[in-house]
Order: C-alpha cells, then structure tokens, then sequence
C-alpha cells in the first residue's frame, strides 16, 4: 500500500513482516494438527465410553438390572433363557485377588533383589529377563498353561479329591490354572514398576538406616520399602488391571462353566465368557456378554481413577 | 571385659528371619528367570521342529491336509503397517503437543488421564469396541482395516508416552538456541527436537510393532480369522485377515498343538528380536 513511498528501511521491514505471516500461518496449521493429535485420545476415551454404555444398558433394561447382576444362573442358550452373571464378576475378583496374592510377593522379593542386592552385572541379566516375560503373547502362555498347568494341576486334583464322588472332575482347568497363569502374567508388570520406586528412594535413607545398626535386610523391609510404598501400590493396582483384563491366557485353562469360583471348580471369568461366547450370541445373549463387557469397563475405569487420583497425590505429597 | 565388648562389637549378629528374607528374595528373583528360561527352552524345544518351508510358505490346505502360516504372515504385516501408519503420525503430534507446545493446567491433565486409560483398557474391550463402533456403525465388518484401527487406539498411548519421553530428553538449551537465533517455532521441533528424538521415536514405534504382533482379543472380533492371500494389495484391506496370534488360538482351540508351538516359537523370537533392539536403541540414546 504505502510500500512505494516508504523509505528502503521500512520496505526491509515490511518484507519481514510479510515472510513472517506466511510463516505464522504454516505456525498456526501445525499448532491445531498437534492439538487435534492430543486430542484424539480424549476423543477415544469419549467414544469408548459412550459406546460400551451404549451397547450394555439395554440388556439391563430388558432382563433387569437385579436378575443380571444378582442372578446365579447362566443359561443364555435355554428355552427359558438365565441371565445371571454373579458368578462371573465373582470369579474375576477372586481370580484377580488371589493372582495379586500370589503374585504380588514373588514380584516384590524380585524387584528388592534387582534394586538393593544384586550387582549390577546380575541385574543386567535378570532385568531383561523380567522385560521378556512381559512382552511373550497371551496366547503363548495360554498354551502352556493347558499344556504344562493343566496336567499338573489335575494330578493333584486326583490327588485331593480321589475319595470324594460329589467333587465334579476338571481335568485340571479351574480357578488355580487360571489364577496360576495370570500371577505368571502380573509378574513383569509389578516387578518392574516397584523397582523403579525402589530406586527412586533417597540412599541416605538406606545409608542412616545402616549407620544405626540395622542390617541390610532390617533396611530393606523396614525403610526402604516403606518409602517406596506408593509406587509398589502403583504396581500392584497396575497388576489388578492387568489381571482382571487377561482374556486369551486363561480362556483354555479355566474350565468356562459358570461355577462358584472354588478353588477346583470349572470358572468363567468376565472376559472368557465374551470370548468363547460372543461368536455364537445373538439377541439377548448377545446384548448380555455386551453388559459383561460394560462391568469390566467399569471396574478397569474405577482403578483408572484410583491410580490417577489417589496414588498419584499420594505420591506427590512424597516428594 | 575389654576383650567381650570389643568382640561382641566386632561379631556380627546373625538374624535367622535376616538369613529367611534374603533366601526368599534369592528364591523369588530366580524363580521369574527360570519361568522365562523354561518358557523359552520349552517352546523352542517344541516349536522348530513343526517350522519347515510348508509351514511358512503355504495356507492351510484340506485336500493336501498341510497346514502353513503365510496367509497369517501377511496379514499380521499388514496390521502392523496400517495401524502404525494411522498411530505413529497422531501418537508424535500428541506427545508433541504435550511437551512443547501445552502450558501445564487443566487441558494437559485431561489429556494425560486419558491417555493413561487408554493404556489400562483390557484388549478385550479393545476389541468390544471396535467390533461396534468401526465393524457396525462404520460398515468395515470384519476386515484388516477395522482391526487395524481398533490397534491404533491401543498402541496409541505407548507411542505419545515413549516420544514424550524422548522429547523430554532434549535439552532445554537446544530449544533456547534455536528460538534465541530466530527459529519459529515448527521449524525448531522439525530441525532440532525430532531429529534428536529420533531414536526415541523409533524405540516407540518398535515397541508399538510387538504390542500389535502380540495382540489377540482385540482382533478375533475385529479383523476376524481369515487366512487367505491377498488377491490385490488394497483389496485385502476390506478382507477378513487373522494374525499369527489369531491363527495360534484358533489352533489351539481346535487341539492342534503342533501347530500352535510352531507360531509361538515364531512369536517367542521375534519378542526377543524386539526386546533386543529397543535395549540397542535406549543405550544409544542415553549416549
């Protein structure tokens, strides 16, 4: 506009400014590109969300919110079809409790042992072990969970169980198979986020603790794992997650009859009942297994929440 | 008396629950090598000898009552390569987003609680969800694509918070310098941050590819169990396709455990493969 009769200084600005604006504008498309990338977690979680709702209310709506989830009976295919999944969600916190129980010492005790006592050229070996086993696919410990699992669990189960003619045989897929196998499958997990907070504990605490008299292993159990006590409940919440959303690991090996989760019963957790079911369902049966997956949604929410809210403060309080 | 004050001082006290403790960490941190080692052996051991030139190099045939893995093979490339086309890209400017451009607040903390959900959902809602919403509602019915996309939700938080991280690791001076002589702020991540980042990036990637090679349930509803040859390279997007794990299951299902050993042995490997690669690329970086 004014550019002709400006003096040069002001054209060499103009210039700039110019350059500047096309700049800014290729600025400015990579700024949303990158905001709308951020958001398309948001917006997955969103679609999520609204779609398991939607597919699992209506079965609660049709056949009752009560006979659903209170109800012992499941028999979707019968003429008079039971739709009671009490069993199910029961067997899923049990299995998922005592896979924590079992798993959750073995993997502390490893993670104390890569962090405090082995040396560093042990701990390169055993650490990328511990990586392994996180990263080998479900299926595969599927496998060899009915392979190896399964046959021993049933000789002991012939064992226990050889005077008793009311005890229905399982061939060794039950509950213990199944709990087995997921302690295996939380292992990694809880082994490696509680080292990390293990590590992450100032060594002056191990050290004052030492100059006091304790022994190493006073030091261990009494302040260092103390201290790193938030992010061991990270691990262990992070393993209930794990545990309670394992599908194809334990869908061979724990029976998939819907049984009051004893030990030696054949189970069916919430996600073997979606899997072995879901390519057959139809109708009703269908828009049930659809609510199952709705409980599991929620339950895996609510430990989101506990993880983010909860642990997290606590955790920053410590710092 | 000199003599026993300095003795007992010198003398160690041996604590027996010391002795019991130590002898259950031993115990403990052996048994999660041996686990993996007696996977490792046991699946080897039973696994290569089902690999031969059929098993990798044919479908599975009736009439010839042979059975191979290469329509699998395939189709669990071409899983791998659609989904990373779809996440890499979005997983990048995510974590992007997250590290240099977003002022700490409200927004950030939505998006990270979300992207930490994402990580806890259980692949079997995964594939729930994908069964509906891209099988159904968006018409792609069983198909590589539909379990291509439903992958990308999945791997999605593993890329945004491995490239984070890499991000993270850049220093602070480097973007100081480059915005100090006049670099927007494009053209700094485009030539300084995400070529230092790179190998980061890759390391996220590379985890991405064992997530998808190993994932299950959240396939068999979406991408289904097909195991047939692509006849064109874009139709076999809109077909049915069952990866390696997928075809390991069905297998299993069926009791054909000869068969399931092969593929996990191929699986086991190609784990270890990746495992060993990532290492590589981590010690690299703190380098």
């Amino acid at each position: 506009m004014e550019a002709v009769s400006t003096p040069v200084k002001d054209r060499a600005e103009s210039s700039i400014r110019s350059h500047r604006k096309s700049k800014s504008i290729i600025e400015h498309v990579m700024y949303i590109i990158f905001v709308v990338c951020a958001f398309c977690a948001v917006i997955a979680v969103g679609a999520i969300t609204i779609y398991m709702v939607i597919s699992g209310v209506p079965a609660l709506k049709t056949v009752g919110i009560a006979e659903i989830l209170f109800g012992t009976e499941w028999l979707p295919t019968a003429e008079n079809p039971q739709y009671g999944i009490l069993f199910i969600v029961l067997t899923s916190i049990v299995g998922t409790s005592l896979a924590i129980l079992i798993g959750v010492p073995i993997a502390l005790l490893a993670a104390v042992f890569l962090s405090e006592i082995a040396s560093p050229k042990v701990a390169a070996v055993v650490k990328p072990a511990v990586e392994l086993l996180a990263g080998i696919p479900s299926v595969v410990y599927g496998l060899l969970g009915i392979l190896i699992l399964k046959p021993l669990i049933y000789k002991l189960e012939l064992f226990i169980f050889q005077d008793d003619p009311t005890h229905q045989m399982t061939g060794g897929a039950n509950l213990i198979s199944a709990v087995l196998v997921l302690a295996i499958m939380i292992l990694p997990t809880v082994v490696n986020v509680s080292e990390t907070s293990l590590r992450a504990v100032p060594q002056d605490y191990r050290s004052s603790s030492l100059a006091l008299g304790a022994s190493k292993i006073q030091t261990i159990f009494k302040v260092t794992i103390p201290a790193a006590k938030s992010g061991i409940a990270t691990a262990i919440v992070l393993g209930v997650g794990r545990a309670i959303g394992e599908a194809m690991a334990i869908v061979m090996v724990a029976g998939n009859s819907v049984n009051l989760p004893a030990p030696f019963n054949s189970v069916r957790f919430l996600t073997t009942a979606i899997v072995s079911e879901m390519s057959y369902s139809e109708g009703t049966h269908r828009q049930v297994l659809f609510t199952i997956g709705l409980v599991l949604f929620v339950f895996i929410i609510i430990i989101n929440i506990i993880l983010n809210t909860v642990l997290k403060k606590g955790g920053e309080q410590r710092d | 008396m000199t003599n026993q004050t300095a003795s007992s001082l010198t003398k160690k006290k041996t604590r027996v629950s010391d002795y019991v403790l130590l002898a259950l960490i031993y115990f403990s941190a052996f048994l999660a090598v041996a686990i993996l080692v007696g996977i490792i052996i046991y699946v080897a051991y039973k696994g290569i000898p089902s690999i031969n030139w059929t098993f990798l190099s044919s479908i599975p045939s009736y009439i010839n009552k042979t059975f191979g893995i290469l329509g699998n093979l395939i189709n669990t490339l071409y899983i791998v390569v659609i989904t990373l086309l779809i996440a890499t890209p979005v997983g990048i400017g995510a974590a992007i987003y997250l590290t240099e451009y977003a002022k700490p607040g409200k927004v950030v903390r939505v998006i990270e609680f979300t992207t930490e959900t994402l990580a806890g959902i259980p692949s079997i809602i995964y594939g729930l969800f994908g069964m509906v919403f891209f099988g159904v509602s968006l018409k792609l019915g069983f198909s590589i694509l539909c379990g291509s996309l439903t992958l990308t939700l999945m791997v999605l938080p593993t890329i945004v918070r491995t490239t984070q991280e890499a991000l993270k690791a850049v220093p602070e001076s480097y973007r100081q310098g480059a915005m100090g002589i006049g670099a927007t702020k494009w053209y700094m991540i485009r030539t300084i941050i995400l070529p230092c980042a790179l190998p980061g990036i890759v390391t996220a990637v590379i985890l991405s590819i064992g997530r998808i090679v190993g994932e299950s349930a959240a396939l068999i509803f979406t991408a289904g169990s097909g195991y047939l040859l692509p006849t064109g390279i874009f139709e076999h997007i809109f077909k049915t396709g069952g990866t390696l794990t997928v075809q390991m299951y069905l297998s299993m299902s069926n009791g054909k455990t000869e068969q399931c050993f092969g593929i996990a042995f191929l699986l086991v490997a190609f784990v270890f493969l990746i495992n060993c690669l990532t290492k590589f690329l981590t010690s690299k970086m703190k380098k």
